[in-house]
């Protein structure tokens, strides 16, 4: 620390690895756009009629927008502006709605002439910047009610409206601030309760009530078991309540017709489950408040929510979603073959990843993404002629350069001495995790088709442009730091 | 500040995008399935068809064969530019229609993309030679061989049925089954047997490479599959009896079928107009003349058209009348020129001695006889009232196999209609109908619909004395094993004895010889013992309609014949010599000489004009 107090210069005060990973990965997107589209145009790739030479035409708009970033504008303003801004871009998402032209049955779309853009896309920066801003107040705590409601409000609130937009997947991005509340200091629980809680859904579409009425049980005696203190009691006792529970279906099988028992199998083993579960809950509850045990109020809650759930999802998933959406997740779960159909774009993809090989057909020699065989390639299929034309090594390699970056991310804001540049931190690793883990996920069929781009590898103006200012505030905001200190 | 949350969302990151890259490496490098996948794309599949099973008559005759035919290709992303003129002239075909067609492949370029498109159809033999020697000018352009259906004999056009190719809805009907491109029987045996004839396709698979040239053979043809050839299939049809029984049909509007009794198999089964064999192989180019036919030649009227029966349905009255104890065979009624019901209602007949008995009344087709017999059946004290004796007489027609479908192999089977208490019910009012109000019946009028199909199987049951056998069209061959329901006999619901009683009066009326009142002695042919029943149905559009049913020999059936012959006068005009002609070639082989005129009246006659036409 002994030059702590002398402003240090550019090249030592800016996170470069930050910008080189980012400068691949445009450079990344620029070339495999050129060749997702080379067999319809064989222009050069910065011919400014096609795709190629358009993406390159942003990329250098974002480049000068990165300049300004970090050079022109003070850091400290985004502090400042994260109020304002936040609103601002809420009326926009509001106004959309109404005002906005109709893009594939979305209204998400401003146009001004030929420029296009999607307010949801800058309403990523402005919810993280304002829960920068909150989160960072003195005497802010995330376990206070208060605090907790503020942050969920802030979070919910552009969610929905985006959702009303009708663009799902945007949406769906901010599910991934979770992580970020996590390391502010949120339970672990949620997330487990969260991923539990798309666990129940899926076993409940894919196998039946009963199953996923039984992981649900076994989690909530972990729960018990993990936050009581009598750790082999608790699983001896445990499982000598489910283990049998667990038989009914088979013993309801074996059970003959002209039997004593034949008015057994009339009763669905589900509701006997449900039974035993409902007789324990005041004994539960006695216990909770005799010894003051919080988490068995929390297991009663988790019991009672986790039931509704599971008797809810029929009918969220057959009247809430919309069919294209439904078909989707039948085609992920493999509940419905649909290779024409629905499922025609994942199958596709997946022939077109798949058929790369190792080290794939070499640049513009693809054949399946060349032939137009997958849709949307150049934007968020753009993964597929990555997989095709450079094969496992390099489509891992490009999900590495994500990995380093956010890594990168987290190890700056981990370093910090701001929490305001913490939090955001982890707010933009969130939104590139989420939208790197969907958009490749639904490429290669471990996620449902979302249509989400890959963050600046994809084509797309409005993209690419909210991801280069959403990282380069954070660099400015890194730099500002390292300047003085 | 719970200390180690960075570095546990960190490994979380990793173990995510671990998750993401061990799938990408299942899919890049373990698993072969999205390689082979990736084939329908990147590889060029040579599509072989394969050729159709032969259609076989029941003495091994070849009635539907195969021949090559080629299709023209073009994939107009490889077509250089070429002499429009000089490919118009080898091809034989207008130099505009080579324009018009690269001019709309230019504007449909981005749906075709690297695809190969059909350009020409079926060219012959001669045209494609001429083309081959000069292909290397035509790049972009090539032949494809395709067997296409080829017709030895002119027998049974509606019968064999058509094949032709697969449009969208067939397609979405047979999920799965077929692609475009394909051939599919649509029509008669082509369709019944479809399954059998289609045979599989196979492929030769080469490989292309990005600019979509192609470059060899996948995996030295490891992957090719074979086409695997239809399997044949051998009717019941006697082709030479189809193609006489075709030329006695000639230029009248009906149906002729024969029916081997003892085993149901339908021997001939013609239904006049038809379609011409030569049109068959060539659907696509004489379809819409077919279709403007005013005598409508796809409208197959020997399974489709629902007639009145006429007379030949006295049979099944008398013979229920018997079964229901209502007559005796010695039970006699006399007819004054028709069955008198009212102050001035009369259902007329024609000149023959009264009164009858069961026996003669058959002979001589008295109206008068049988508006009794169903008047007792219908009036027996032994049911409740009329609606209870006249769903029974319903049960027993049906057990005839008239008024629901037989079941044959054959396509687009009709079930024709019967009357029920309940339709009549509807009509008149329940109460306000008796026996006189539908009195039509008995003679096989009024609300009765059957299928020349069901009139031969009527005949059928006369010859075996009270069963048939489903009447169908294929054999038992090495590769085919029919249903057993073909098999099985079906017995009516009127006992043996009684039908000992029809049959002499069949036989009498075929066979007393002009002037004794037999109603079908023009039918008789010397030594075989024909059996017949002649039938004049009343057509509301126009003349009357001839029906004729015979079989011989009398003690031992060999064939059963029902002519049915639209506006054609009565029974014994037309029907009769027709049934009995055919009769006597399947049997003797020839016609006597003493029959040859009556064969060349019958082979010149053109009943069309008589025919009102749609």
């Amino acid at each position: 620390m002994e030059r702590s107090f002398r402003s240090r210069s550019l090249r030592q005060s800016v996170d470069w690895s930050l910008v080189i990973l980012y400068l691949i990965l445009t450079f990344i997107g620029l070339v495999n756009i050129y060749a997702s589209i080379y067999s319809d145009n064989p222009a050069s790739i910065f011919d400014l009629s096609c795709r190629s030479g358009k993406q390159f035409l942003w990329m250098m708009v974002s480049f000068s927008l990165a300049a300004l970033i970090l050079f022109a504008i003070p850091a400290r303003l985004w502090e400042n502006l994260s109020i304002p801004g936040y609103v601002i871009v809420l009326i926009l998402l509001v106004a959309v709605i109404f005002l906005g032209r109709e893009v594939k049955g979305s209204h998400s779309w401003f146009s001004f002439g030929p420029i296009r853009f999607q307010p949801a896309e800058i309403s990523k920066i402005s919810t993280s910047l304002l829960l920068a801003f909150v989160m960072s107040r003195e005497g802010f705590k995330i376990s206070k009610i208060k605090d907790f409601t503020k942050v969920a409000l802030i979070i919910v609130i552009p969610m929905l409206v985006i959702l009303a937009e009708k663009e799902a997947g945007s949406a769906l991005v901010y599910i991934g601030f979770m992580f970020m509340l996590y390391r502010e200091g949120l339970s672990g629980w949620f997330i487990v309760a969260f991923g539990l809680g798309i666990l129940l859904f899926v076993l409940t579409l894919t196998t039946s009530p009963f199953i996923s009425l039984l992981v649900l049980m076994t989690c909530i005696s972990i729960f018990n078991i993990l936050n009581g203190s009598k750790l082999w009691k608790g699983i001896l006792s445990h499982l000598a309540f489910l283990l049998p529970l667990s038989f009914l279906p088979l013993i309801w099988k074996q059970i003959q017709p002209e039997s004593a028992f034949s008015f057994l199998p009339q009763i669905d083993p589900i509701y006997i489950l449900i039974g035993t579960g409902v007789i324990a809950i005041p004994f539960f509850l006695y216990e909770a408040f005799q010894k003051n045990a919080h988490y068995l109020y929390i297991s009663v809650l988790g019991f009672i929510v986790g039931i509704a759930m599971i008797f809810s999802t029929d009918f969220l998933f057959n009247n809430i979603l919309q069919p294209h959406q439904r078909g989707r997740i039948e085609v992920l779960l493999g509940m419905k073959e649909d290779p024409s159909g629905v499922g025609y774009n994942v199958n596709q993809s997946m022939i077109a990843i798949g058929s790369g090989g190792l080290t794939g057909k070499g640049f513009l020699h693809g054949t399946q993404t060349a032939y137009g065989f997958v849709p949307e390639q150049s934007t968020d299929f753009i993964s597929c002629t990555i997989g095709e034309e450079w094969g496992f090594i390099g489509s891992a390699g490009t999900i590495l350069i994500y990995v380093f970056l956010m890594l990168r991310i987290i190890y700056d804001a981990e370093k910090s001495r701001e929490k305001f540049t913490r939090i955001y931190g982890y707010c933009i690793t969130c939104c590139i995790f989420m939208h790197v883990f969907i958009n490749i996920g639904m490429t290669i069929g471990i996620m449902p088709v979302i249509g989400i781009p890959l963050p600046l590898i994809s084509y797309g103006g409005s993209s690419i442009v909210t991801f280069t200012i959403l990282l380069f505030i954070f660099i400015a905001l890194d730099r500002q730091e390292k300047k003085y200190f | 500040m719970t200390p180690g949350r960075d570095k546990k969302l960190m490994v979380g990151l990793c173990c995510m995008a671990l998750i993401l890259i061990v799938k990408l490496f299942v899919i890049q490098i373990v698993d072969d399935k999205y390689k082979i996948d990736a084939s329908n794309n990147s590889m060029v599949y040579d599509i072989i068809y394969p050729t159709r099973g032969i259609i076989y008559d029941r003495n091994g005759k070849i009635i539907v064969g195969n021949k090559v035919a080629y299709d023209l290709l073009v994939t107009p992303r490889e077509v250089g530019p070429f002499d429009t003129t000089l490919l118009a002239s080898v091809l034989d075909v207008p130099t505009e229609f080579i324009k018009d067609k690269m001019t709309e492949y230019r504007r449909f370029r981005r749906k075709i993309g690297y695809q190969t498109v059909v350009m020409i159809r079926h060219i012959n033999h001669e045209t494609y030679m001429k083309f081959a020697e000069m292909q290397y000018k035509f790049p972009g352009f090539k032949g494809q061989a395709r067997s296409i259906r080829d017709y030895p004999i002119n027998a049974g056009g509606n019968l064999l049925g058509y094949v032709s190719e697969v449009d969208a809805n067939f397609i979405k009907k047979h999920q799965g089954e077929y692609r475009s491109g394909d051939y599919a029987g649509k029509t008669g045996i082509e369709a019944a047997m479809e399954k059998e004839l289609k045979g599989e396709k196979g492929y030769h698979i080469y490989l292309r490479n990005y600019r979509n040239q192609i470059q060899d053979k996948y995996r030295n043809g490891e992957m090719d599959k074979e086409a695997v050839p239809g399997n044949d299939v051998v009717t019941t049809i006697d082709a030479d009896l189809q193609q006489y029984g075709q030329e006695l049909m000639k230029n009248k509007v009906g149906s002729l079928v024969a029916i081997e009794p003892k085993t149901g198999e339908i021997l001939t089964m013609v239904s006049s107009p038809g379609i011409d064999v030569e049109m068959l192989a060539d659907i696509g180019k004489h379809y819409t003349e077919i279709i403007q036919n005013p005598y409508k030649p796809m409208f197959n009227r020997a399974v489709q058209a629902p007639y009145p029966p006429g007379s030949v349905f006295k049979l099944v009255n008398g013979l229920i009348g018997l079964q229901e104890g209502v007559i005796s065979p010695q039970t006699a009624y006399p007819c004054y020129k028709g069955y008198h019901y009212g102050r001035n209602a009369k259902l007329g007949c024609h000149n023959h001695r009264s009164p009858l008995v069961f026996e003669e009344a058959i002979m001589m087709s008295c109206n008068a006889y049988f508006c009794y017999v169903l008047k007792n059946v219908l009036e027996n004290n032994k049911y409740s009232n009329i609606d209870a004796s006249l769903n029974k007489w319903q049960e027993y027609v049906q057990s005839f196999g008239f008024g629901h479908k037989l079941g044959s192999d054959f396509p687009a089977e009709l079930g024709g209609t019967l009357p029920s208490a309940k339709y009549y019910n509807k009509i008149y009012g329940k109460g306000h109908w008796k026996f006189s109000t539908i009195l039509s019946i008995s003679i096989g009028q009024g609300e009765i619909g059957v299928t020349p199909l069901q009139i031969a199987n009527l005949c059928a049951i006369m010859a075996n004395r009270g069963y048939y056998i489903i009447p169908h069209i294929i054999k038992d061959s090495q590769n085919i094993l029919i249903d057993p329901k073909y098999k099985e006999k079906k017995y009516t619901m009127v006992d043996s004895s009684y039908f000992n009683l029809a049959v002499p009066g069949m036989w009498r009326a075929v066979n007393s010889g002009f002037g004794s009142g037999g109603t079908a002695s023009i039918a008789a042919v010397e030594g075989l013992d024909i059996c017949g029943k002649t039938g004049t149905a009343q057509n509301p559009r126009g003349a009357d309609n001839s029906v004729f049913i015979c079989f011989a020999p009398k003690d031992d059936p060999k064939i059963a014949v029902a002519a049915y012959l639209e506006n054609a006068g009565f029974g014994a005009t037309w029907a009769a010599p027709i049934g009995s002609l055919l009769i006597e070639k399947y049997l003797n082989g020839e016609i006597s000489e003493k029959r040859k005129p009556l064969e060349k009246r019958m082979l010149e006659g053109n009943l069309l004009s008589r025919v009102k036409k749609n």
